[in-house]
């Protein structure tokens, strides 16, 4: 059966190449920083599992340390094309370009619409919890081969190319998994029953509105800190969500709930701590202000928060 | 009594990223920081750092998908994105991304979340799309436009993605939901759920689209 296992070892090679480019950016002064943290990221995906939790924490910490101490940096861009060369090829490509692009995509599309609706559900080819993602995987490896036969690109190209760009976007590839790992310390530390016990402490008595704009504030609040509104949902159900809004008050369980994440997605839209959605985009798009994107969200998160509380009140209490 | 101290970690958090340290080190100081103020001894603290690490390493994945963009990229993949665009007629990047944000939210509705992204399809064809659609509005685009106008395209997929995936029954908020109303006695099926995204996801679509249409007047009046 392929599991998540497969796709680790994938990944894990896919970061080894991340190195190799890094060696081979000779115009780059932190080419051996890049290197080892790209080598370590593929331990970490290959090994991580055999290595221990004590050793995955030192590897952690030497992570850090080398971003840290800013020993990693952006390559050169010696070992790419040039704008001039792009347009060339883009104008003798075409609009076929857009073809190897969409198969990673259509893979994971069709694939998982095949798997999930033929028996090939029930042969235990796939991991069923892990379809989508597995077909992901091999969408990479179709779209490569398809790019290779096609393009005839030297053969160290996509080596390059990916390093290219895993170096443009840099710590904050790992920034995501270190702040799951921080949710992980603030779980062990009781940071989650402590705020719950915080947001109880000043519940309003008698007003409905009042403890529903509570509980959603509490809910964007606890998001934007833990940069993920699944680690605030627990909480901030038992802390008013369930004794307050649906024991006490009589509200819909149904809308308290679903309406409630989505109150706390307002603030995963508002906070640096979501990066994988805030700082990685800022990253990839080469903007100079690493909150770019967190800023043009925020208009257009609170008239949502706003529209939310009025939907968890309406539909759940007066409907 | 409660143990409030290791409220403080939340503090450095917060002061680490706006004093703009690097965020690695700021969230390992704050871990480090967090579960010792916890009264937990400082190799316990290394050892759930670590498994949490080891346990997330998912949300990392997505990156093996660089090679094939950037490989593309070579090829000149972002200027035939630009190029599809300034060809057509009535494109605007106010109407590029409505369409991109309608796309984004069905599919997510359907449970196809990782079908679009931020590494697969904004960074190499809704953004420059929306750059070239704006060139078209606004003739040749100064930096802070430019930049503005990469981050209204990574604000839609975020808003697409968070408001349309409530919607399929089988995604793990959704059973997150579940499972936490159901420790209190609170029996609901997902689809009861997951009905109730749906008002949300409506006035996600509208208030984006409202700020994209917004977006293309100043881009026009700018232009002008």
């Amino acid at each position: 059966m392929i599991t998540m296992q497969w796709l680790y070892v994938l990944a894990g090679a896919i970061f080894a190449s991340f190195a190799l480019a890094s060696v081979r950016d000779a115009g780059n002064p932190k080419r051996r920083g890049n290197a080892a943290f790209w080598s370590l990221l593929a331990i970490s995906f290959w090994f991580g599992d055999v290595l221990g939790d004590m050793v995955n924490g030192v590897l952690v910490l030497v992570v850090v340390a080398l971003a840290g101490l800013h020993l990693i940096g952006r390559g050169a861009r010696e070992t790419t094309t040039t704008v001039e060369e792009r347009e060339r090829f883009s104008a003798r490509y075409g609009n076929k370009l857009f073809l190897p692009a969409l198969i990673i995509p259509f893979t994971a599309f069709l694939g998982t619409l095949l798997f999930n609706y033929t028996p090939l559900k029930d042969s235990g080819l796939i991991e069923p919890k892990s379809v989508t993602l597995v077909l992901l995987g091999v969408g990479v490896i179709v779209a490569l081969v398809v790019c290779y036969l096609w393009l005839r690109p030297s053969a160290i190209s996509a080596v390059d190319e990916g390093g290219r760009l895993a170096n443009a976007i840099g710590w904050a590839i790992v920034l995501p998994q270190m702040l799951a790992a921080l949710g992980a310390v603030f779980a062990a530390a009781g940071i989650g029953d402590t705020i719950g016990h915080v947001a109880g402490e000043i519940i309003p008595q008698g007003s409905i509105f009042l403890a529903v704009l509570l509980y959603a504030l509490g809910m964007v609040i606890f998001t934007m800190i833990m940069g993920n509104a699944f680690a605030a949902f627990p909480v901030m159900t038992a802390a008013i969500g369930f004794p307050i809004l649906i024991q006490q008050d009589g509200g819909r369980a149904a809308v308290i709930g679903a309406v409630g994440m989505l109150a706390g997605y307002c603030g995963t839209l508002m906070t640096p701590m979501a990066a994988n959605f805030n700082i990685v985009p800022a990253a990839l798009l080469e903007l100079r202000n690493q909150y770019g994107v967190v800023k043009v969200q925020v208009a257009t998160a609170i008239p949502l928060l706003i529209c939310n509380i009025l939907i968890l009140y309406i539909a759940g209490f007066r409907l | 009594m409660t143990n409030y101290w290791p409220l403080l970690g939340i503090a450095l958090v917060v002061l680490g990223f706006a004093l703009r340290f690097n965020p690695l080190l700021v969230v390992a100081v704050a871990a480090i920081v967090t579960g010792l103020l916890g009264h937990m001894p400082f190799l316990k603290v290394l050892g759930v750092l670590g498994h949490g690490f080891n346990e997330n390493r998912i949300v990392t994945l997505i990156y093996i998908v660089l090679p094939v963009i950037g490989l593309l990229e070579r090829y000149g993949l972002q200027q035939q994105a630009r190029a599809l665009i300034s060809r057509m007629r009535g494109a605007t990047t106010g109407r590029v991304l409505i369409l991109y944000l309608a796309f984004r939210q069905i599919f997510a509705a359907l449970g196809l979340t990782s079908v679009a992204g931020q590494a697969q399809t904004v960074r190499p064809l809704v953004a420059p799309m929306a750059l070239a659609a704006a060139e078209k509005q606004h003739g040749k685009l100064d930096e802070d436009t430019a930049e503005h106008v990469k981050a209204m395209s990574a604000a839609t997929d975020n808003v697409g993605l968070f408001y349309g995936e409530d919607i399929f029954i089988a995604i793990s908020s959704i059973l997150l939901i579940q499972g936490a109303l159901k420790a209190f006695g609170i029996e609901l099926t997902p689809f009861e759920l997951s009905v109730w995204a749906i008002p949300s996801a409506i006035c996600a679509f509208v208030i984006q689209s409202m700020r994209l249409l917004l977006l293309d007047r100043q881009l026009k009046r700018r232009g002008q």
